[in-house]
C-alpha cells in the first residue's frame, strides 16, 4: 500500500497541479518573476510538501523557510493564492483550482524566493516588553492566579510570531514603522495577565505616533491568523484600556487572598 | 569569499531551544554569551511539546521527587544513571516555580496553584497499598501547549535580560585544539559568508535527529548536527540505539497527538474494536510507557487487527467513549467529561486532527501509528553537562551538551513523557552555569588562523561536485532502511542490512552535489551537509543496536527477546572508527546506594518492568 493511499480505500488520489513561485535571486535577478512547475499531488498533502518535492526533484535552489511542518513553529508563513497562511497549513484539498500560487509575505524585504527579512518583524516585538514585569519578591512556590485571570489572557499566549497577521495589515504595508498586529497581540499577552506589573508602560509605548492608532480595524490580521488569534479583538480591548485608563482582569478570587 | 568574520565571547550556546536558551539565561548572567542557532529561536522543536512537565509539586495528588525518580529509572529499563536522574526529580521542582515566575502561563487549580495532569508511566503507591502502584497527576501543563510556552516564555526572558543572539547562523564545525573546545564556525544563512566564534565554553544543544527516519513527530531542522560533528572529532555517542517511537503519530505524517490524550482518558482500540492495551498492561493499560505501548501496536497490526487490516489503530477520545470506560481522573471524583472539558484540555491536538485528517475527535476516533520521536541517545556528558571523551569518563575541556542532543543519561533506553521538558530545564540551567564558571576560570586559547578551513573546504567540496543523482533519493532511502530495520523491532539480518546500506548511502551521498551554487540562503547546500550528519549517526544507531544483544526498553530485538543484565546492563558509546567504521565501548551504569540492615545496597534494585 502506498504511503498516499486512502487509509480507507488504498486507492492514490493524484492531482495534477501547477506551482507558480515568485521567484528572486540577489545573485541573479533584477527584478523577481514567476516560474511555474508541474507536479502530482495528493489532496491531503500539505502546500509545503509540494513546495519541498518540487524544491527536492526539479530544483534545489528554490528558498523558502520550514521547520516543524505542522503549523507550530512559524516558519514557513507565505501568501498562498493571494492570502497569508502557513504553507504547512493548508492542504491541497482545500486549494481552489489548478493552480497554487506562492509568493513571499508582503511588507518585509525579500531577501530570496519566498524569504523575507524578518528583522523588522521581531523588531516591533521586542519593542513592546514582550516579557512579564512583576518586581516583587518571588513567593518560594508559585504565584497565584486564578483560572479566570488565566483565562484573560489565553487566546494571546498562542501566538508563535509568524508574521502572517502584520504582513496582512494594509496600515503596515503602507507604513513598516507601524508596530502591527504581532506585537500588540504580544503586549495584550502580558497587559493582561494579573501577575503582571508593565502594564501603564507598555501602553505608553502602543499609544505612540506609530502605535496602535494606526490600526483601522480592517480584520486582516484575525482572518490570516493561523492560530485562530481573535487578533482584531485584542487590538481593541488594549485600545479599550487606553482610552479608559482601565485594564480589565478578573478580580481575584476570595480564596486566594 | 575568503576571510571569515572573528567572533569572540567566553561562552557560545549552539542551539535555542529549551536547553540552549535557559543555558543562555544563566551563562550570560556571569559571562560575555552568544547563542548560535540555524532557526530564529522561536522555531525550534521545543515548541512542539504539547502536554507537560512533570514535577512532584504535589498540587493536586500528594507525590514526591523519589516517586517521579522511581518512575524514570524503571520507564529507563534501568540503564539510568541514577545521580542524575534524583537531579533531575529533585530540581524539576524549582524549576518550574522559576518557570512561573519568569511568566509561564501554566493552567490553574480552582485554588490558583500550577493545574497537573496524569501522564504515561508516572505513578505513585497507592495510598493504604504501596506494594502497588497508580496514576499520579505531575504533569505541569499549560493546555497542550506546554513546550510552545516554554520556548515563548524562556525567549522573552532573553530579549528582557538582552541576551546576545545570532540568528540562522549554521553551525558546520567546532574547533577542536589537542583535545579541547576552543570555538565552533558557523555559516551565517543570510550571505553564505563564514564566521568564527573564538569561546572558552562551548555548549551543544542542538535537538534530536528523528529525521533518520521516515515517520516521524521530527521537524525538518532535527538532524543532529551537534552529535554528529563532535563525533566527527572522535567524540562517542552514547546509547544510540535507544531511539523511541511514540505511540499516537497522526497516521501517515507522524504529527504528534499528545499522551495528555491518553492522561486525559483517551482510550486505544484495534480494527475489531478491542481495547488492546488490557491485554499489554493491564494495570496501566493506555498509561503504560511509551514503548510498551509503540510495541503494542505493531504487534496488533502483525497481528492483522489493524484497522482494515491496515497498519494503523485508533485513538479515541470522544467524551462518551471516556465516559464509558470511566479512564478519566475527572471518574475519581464522580464527574463524567463533555466536550467542553475536551476541548480546553486538548485544543491543538483536536486542531491538528481536524486540520491533518479532515477528522473531529469529538466524534470520530483518530488513526495513528507509531512515530519516530526521541532519541534517548546522544553526546555523553556528566551531569556538569561536561561532555565524555570516552567510557571512562574523561572530559572534554570546554565542551557541555543538554538537552536531546545530550545523553547525561536520565533517560535509559526509554523516556517517560514529560520528561524531555524537565531535562531540558534543569540541565540547560546546570550547563549554563557549569560553563559560565569555567568561562570565568579560564584564559582564552589560541586557535589556529585558519579554523575555517575544514568548513571552507566541505562546502567548496558539495559545490563543486556534479549532482550525480537528487540527494534526496539518499535520505530517503535512509529513512526507510532505518524505519523497517532499526526502528520499532530490530533483530540481526535486518541490522546487517541496515549497516550494509547506510555505508552504501554514504558512498552515494559523497560522490553526488547539489544544484544551487550560490551564497544567500543556499537552503539546498544545507540540507545536504545535514543529511551528511544523518548518515553518520545512522551508521553509529545501526552499529550501536547490533552490539546489544538483549531487548530493554526502546530497543526490541525479536532474536533476543528479554533483558539481560548480566552482559547488558551498561551503556553503550559508539566511537567513530577510520571514515566509515564504529567501535562499541561499554560504560557501567551509575547506580545509587543506600544503606540498608548495616549492608550497602542498590536504592533502586533492578525489577521485571511491568506496566
Amino acid at each position: 500500500m502506498s504511503d498516499l493511499a486512502d487509509p480507507n480505500t488504498g486507492q492514490i488520489r493524484w492531482r495534477d497541479l501547477t506551482l507558480r513561485i515568485k521567484r528572486y535571486d540577489p545573485e541573479k535577478d533584477r527584478e523577481p518573476h514567476w516560474q511555474e512547475f508541474k507536479i502530482q499531488a495528493h489532496p491531503m498533502d500539505r502546500v509545503l510538501d509540494v513546495l519541498m518535492k518540487v524544491k527536492w526533484e526539479q530544483d534545489d535552489s528554490i528558498a523558502l523557510r520550514k521547520s516543524c511542518a505542522h503549523g507550530i513553529c512559524g516558519s514557513d508563513a507565505m501568501r498562498i493564492n493571494g492570502q497569508n497562511n502557513l504553507a504547512c497549513k493548508l492542504l491541497v484539498q482545500n486549494v481552489k483550482g489548478k493552480t497554487i500560487t506562492v509568493e513571499p509575505i508582503l511588507g518585509l524585504p525579500v531577501i530570496k524566493d519566498l524569504i523575507v527579512d524578518m528583522k523588522p518583524f521581531f523588531d516591533h516585538y521586542k519593542a513592546v516588553m514582550p516579557f512579564l514585569v512583576n518586581d516583587d519578591p518571588a513567593p518560594t512556590t508559585e504565584r497565584l492566579q486564578t483560572p479566570e485571570q488565566r483565562a484573560r489572557f489565553d487566546d494571546t499566549t498562542k501566538c508563535i510570531l509568524c508574521a502572517c497577521c502584520t504582513t496582512a495589515c494594509p496600515p503596515f504595508w503602507g507604513n513598516r514603522e507601524y508596530v502591527g498586529p504581532a506585537a500588540i497581540v504580544n503586549a495584550h499577552r502580558f497587559i493582561f495577565d494579573s501577575r503582571d506589573q508593565g502594564a501603564g508602560e507598555r501602553l505608553d509605548i502602543l499609544n505612540d505616533s506609530e502605535g496602535i492608532w494606526r490600526c483601522r480595524t480592517v480584520f486582516n490580521c484575525t482572518s490570516a491568523c493561523p492560530r485562530g488569534i481573535q487578533v482584531t479583538q485584542a487590538i481593541s480591548e488594549v485600545k479599550r484600556a487606553l482610552i479608559t485608563g482601565v485594564v480589565d482582569i478578573p478580580e481575584e478570587a476570595e480564596v486566594l487572598s | 569569499m575568503s576571510t571569515p568574520t572573528y567572533h569572540r565571547f567566553e561562552s557560545i550556546i549552539v542551539g535555542s531551544g529549551g536547553a540552549g536558551l535557559m543555558a543562555a539565561l544563566h551563562s550570560s548572567k556571569e559571562v560575555g554569551t552568544a547563542v548560535v542557532s540555524k532557526l530564529y529561536p522561536t522555531r525550534s522543536h521545543t515548541g512542539a511539546a504539547a502536554g507537560g512537565i512533570a514535577a512532584a509539586l504535589s498540587n493536586i495528588e500528594d507525590d514526591s521527587w523519589e516517586n517521579h525518580a522511581y518512575d524514570t529509572i524503571k520507564g529507563g529499563d534501568f540503564v539510568v544513571d541514577q545521580t542524575p536522574v534524583e537531579i533531575l526529580c529533585r530540581e524539576a521542582v524549582e524549576c518550574i516555580y522559576d518557570l512561573e515566575h519568569m511568566g509561564l502561563p501554566f493552567d490553574r487549580t480552582p485554588d490558583g496553584r500550577i493545574s497537573q495532569r496524569r501522564f504515561g508511566g508516572h505513578t505513585r503507591p497507592v495510598p493504604g497499598n504501596p506494594s502497588k502502584r497508580e496514576p499520579v497527576m505531575r504533569a505541569c501543563h499549560a493546555a497542550d501547549r506546554t513546550g510552545h510556552m516554554i520556548l515563548q516564555t524562556l525567549y522573552q526572558q532573553c530579549i528582557k535580560q538582552g541576551v546576545q543572539f545570532f540568528d540562522e547562523y549554521h553551525m558546520l564545525d567546532l574547533i577542536m585544539v589537542d583535545g579541547e573546545c576552543r570555538g565552533i564556525v558557523a555559516i551565517e544563512i543570510a550571505t553564505g559568508r563564514l564566521h568564527v566564534f573564538h569561546a572558552k565554553s562551548v555548549l551543544l544543544a542542538t535537538g534530536g535527529f528523528g529525521r533518520m527516519f521516515k515517520v516521524t513527530s521530527n521537524a525538518y531542522a532535527l538532524t543532529g548536527d551537534g552529535p554528529a560533528i563532535a563525533y566527527r572529532h572522535g567524540i562517542p555517542l552514547e546509547d544510540m540505539e535507544f531511539y523511541q517511537f511514540h505511540p499516537t503519530g497522526i497516521y501517515r505524517l507522524g504529527i504528534l497527538l499528545t499522551e495528555g490524550c491518553r492522561g486525559d482518558g483517551g482510550i486505544m482500540f484495534n480494527g475489531k474494536g478491542e481495547r488492546f492495551m488490557e491485554t499489554y498492561a493491564p494495570n496501566m493499560k493506555e498509561l503504560a510507557s511509551r514503548d510498551v505501548c509503540s510495541r503494542s501496536i505493531y504487534q496488533e497490526v502483525q497481528a492483522g487487527r489493524g484497522v482494515n487490516g491496515k497498519d494503523f489503530v485508533y485513538l479515541d477520545i470522544r467524551p462518551e467513549t471516556i465516559n464509558r470506560f470511566k479512564s478519566s481522573p475527572l471518574h475519581k471524583d464522580g464527574k463524567d467529561v463533555d466536550e467542553h472539558f475536551i476541548e480546553s484540555r486538548l485544543s491543538e491536538s483536536l486542531e491538528l486532527s481536524r486540520t491533518y485528517l479532515g477528522i473531529d475527535p469529538l466524534k470520530e476516533p483518530m488513526p495513528i501509528q507509531p512515530t519516530a520521536h526521541y532519541a534517548m541517545g546522544g553526546t555523553p556528558t556528566d551531569f556538569e553537562t561536561r561532555v565524555l571523551r570516552n567510557a571512562a569518563g574523561e572530559v572534554v575541556p570546554g565542551l557541555y551538551a543538554a538537552g536531546e542532543s545530550a545523553c547525561v543519561s536520565v533517560h535509559g533506553a526509554n523516556r517517560l513523557g514529560t520528561n524531555s521538558l524537565v531535562d531540558l530545564v534543569v540541565f540547560g540551567r546546570r550547563a549554563g552555569k557549569a560553563m559560565a564558571q569555567y568561562a570565568k576560570s579560564q584564559d582564552f586559547r589560541e586557535i589556529p588562523t585558519d579554523a575555517d578551513a575544514p568548513t571552507r573546504k566541505q562546502i567548496d567540496t558539495a559545490l563543486a561536485k556534479p549532482r550525480t543523482e537528487p540527494w534526496i533519493r539518499i535520505r530517503e532511502e535512509l529513512q526507510t532502511v532505518m524505519m523497517d530495520d532499526c526502528g520499532v523491532y530490530r533483530n540481526t539480518e535486518g541490522l546487517a542490512r541496515a549497516r550494509k546500506k547506510v555505508a552504501e548511502l554514504k558512498s552515494r551521498y559523497e560522490s553526488t552535489g547539489i544544484q544551487d551554487k550560490g551564497t544567500v540562503f543556499n537552503t539546498g547546500l544545507l540540507e545536504y551537509l545535514e543529511l551528511g550528519c544523518l548518515i553518520d549517526l545512522a551508521a553509529a544507531t545501526v552499529a550501536s543496536a547490533e552490539s546489544r544483544k538483549e531487548s530493554r526498553g526502546a530497543h526490541s530485538r525479536e532474536d533476543f527477546p528479554d533483558r539481560d543484565d548480566v552482559n547488558h546492563f551498561n551503556h553503550t558509546f559508539a566511537m567513530r572508527d577510520g571514515d566509515t567504521g564504529v567501535r562499541i565501548e561499554n560504560r557501567p551504569v551509575d547506580v545509587v546506594y543506600i544503606e540498608k540492615d548495616g549492608q550497602k545496597v542498590p536504592k533502586y534494585p533492578l525489577e521485571v518492568r511491568k506496566y
